[in-house]
């Protein structure tokens, strides 16, 4: 059901649609870490962007960080200086909940206020909390309440479904 | 024991009061964080929402700018509310014990305390007796321990020479009154540098220093060979009740780092100081100003490393 190669070839096609929709100018790509890096990182080498990968790491201001904490292995996000009045392209590998969009809006506009946000999202899932939502995306599919979508990478990336286990 | 009250059952953080009884894991833990922190200067808004609508109150029994100043800075770049006392200046003076300063500021709800104080075990007696959400952090008591000053030395060495296991690590000076000297040690020795040399006149050792897992000398011209790390100390003259030492220029002559004197470490060797400096007594302004001096590095670094301990000290909050 999930071919990652039918799916990047579609996200392809809806980014580079909304690019000309949008009329975004000389866009930046940031890539959320870990899985939305990888995607980025594909779609940035396909779209010919000269501009270095934007990344984002948001564990700094995730919203269940008095429940889960820092999470120890956080990176530094990576962005050029100069934020303000940009056109973003924002990659992720899954959207859920929002939650983790939410987040990344709250640190990119830390960085200065950009002109446009674009979100580009390998898969979008039903589940979503808050009122945000991809504006592109290579499928939408419906799960169930304990299935989650797993990305494995970077290199020869696969996708699979896995149940939870909601019994512990 | 101070190992125990630090960690919660699940062995995170939860008061920062010395380096003993924690990990290499841990340490290391609390250096990349910190690490990933400094990236945040990048920012139009150097802000991250970790501590939002926390309440952090710095209790300072003692002097202090470097520490008092970049923890501050530290709880502001993380949205926590900050509350900076001079206990000079508060009811203390009034003569409030401390237990009463503590509870009258946790009935005004605070989430965490960093506390300075001239008499060692403080900031683990205030742990003790705190109420159960709230966090302690230990900015230096008496002369027992300062905890995130070598956190963030150990950062700032990291930063440059990348692995500890090959350095050798020389503190020079005042090792007696120096509670930077004792985290420093156990810090060093827990991250695994491969040598931490103490060099001081016999009268600035404590008894038994070489139990602490360190080499010893007394002369510094010796002392300096083969070193990639110094680490200076402050003469603690305020800390000394008896005449421990000739006279500071006979100090600064036999101890004291001039450029002629690092010339015997390694070529690439850095020259480090916690601060506050006294030039021309233990160290020399060409050297403290100088091209292998990353004095002001470590300042930066102060202030990463105190924002990684205070959010990892406040996590979990909900579920104690």
């Amino acid at each position: 059901m999930l071919e990652i190669d039918v799916l990047l070839d579609k996200l392809e096609a809806d980014i580079k649609h909304i690019i000309i929709e949008r009329q975004l100018i000389n866009p930046l790509m940031i890539g959320i870490r870990t899985g939305g890096v990888w995607i980025a990182e594909i779609m940035h080498q396909r779209l010919n962007i000269n501009e270095p990968l934007g990344l984002l790491d948001i564990s700094f201001y995730r919203d269940d960080f008095s429940q889960i904490g820092v999470h120890p292995n956080v990176k530094p996000s990576q962005l050029p200086t100069h934020m303000e009045g940009r056109d973003i392209i924002l990659i992720d590998d899954v959207f859920y909940t929002g939650r983790t969009i939410r987040a990344a809006l709250n640190e990119i506009f830390d960085y200065g206020r950009p002109n446009q946000v674009v979100l580009a999202v390998l898969i979008e899932r039903d589940g979503r909390q808050i009122p945000l939502c991809p504006d592109c995306a290579g499928a939408r599919i419906m799960l169930n309440a304990d299935q989650r979508i797993k990305l494995t990478g970077p290199d020869s990336l696969a996708i699979y479904l896995q149940t939870m286990d909601t019994a512990a | 024991m101070v190992d125990n009250l630090q960690l919660n059952p699940e062995g995170k953080l939860k008061h920062f009061l010395t380096i003993e009884g924690l990990n290499r894991n841990l340490l290391t833990e609390i250096l990349d964080i910190a690490e990933s922190f400094i990236g945040m200067t990048d920012q139009q808004i150097k802000k991250v929402p970790l501590l939002r609508g926390k309440t952090i109150v710095n209790l300072f029994f003692e002097n202090s700018t470097r520490t008092r100043t970049t923890f501050e800075l530290a709880a502001k770049r993380l949205s926590a509310d900050v509350l900076s006392m001079s206990m000079s200046t508060s009811s203390t003076s009034k003569g409030e014990s401390l237990l009463d300063t503590i509870r009258n500021l946790e009935a005004m709800f605070v989430d965490m305390f960093v506390v300075r104080h001239g008499i060692s075990g403080a900031a683990h007696f205030i742990a003790q007796h705190t109420a159960p959400h709230i966090s302690v952090i230990n900015a230096g008591d008496g002369q027992h321990a300062h905890p995130t000053q070598a956190m963030l030395d150990m950062f700032t060495i990291r930063q440059i020479k990348q692995d500890f296991s090959t350095l050798r690590v020389a503190i020079i000076g005042d090792i007696l009154h120096s509670r930077v000297a004792r985290s420093e040690i156990q810090a060093l020795n827990m991250l695994g540098a491969a040598e931490v040399r103490v060099i001081a006149p016999k009268t600035l050792l404590p008894a038994h220093v070489e139990n602490l897992g360190v080499s010893v000398s007394h002369n510094l011209t010796a002392g300096l060979e083969d070193i990639d790390v110094i680490i200076m100390l402050r003469l603690q003259k305020e800390r000394m009740s008896s005449a421990l030492l000739p006279s500071e220029s006979e100090y600064f002559k036999c101890f004291g780092l001039t450029e002629d004197k690092l010339k015997i470490a390694k070529p690439d060797a850095i020259v480090m100081h916690p601060g506050p400096i006294n030039r021309g007594v233990e160290i020399d302004s060409r050297v403290a100003d100088g091209p292998q001096s990353v004095v002001l590095k470590q300042v930066s670094n102060g202030i990463a490393i105190r924002m990684a301990i205070m959010a990892m000290a406040m996590q979990k909050k909900g579920t104690i």
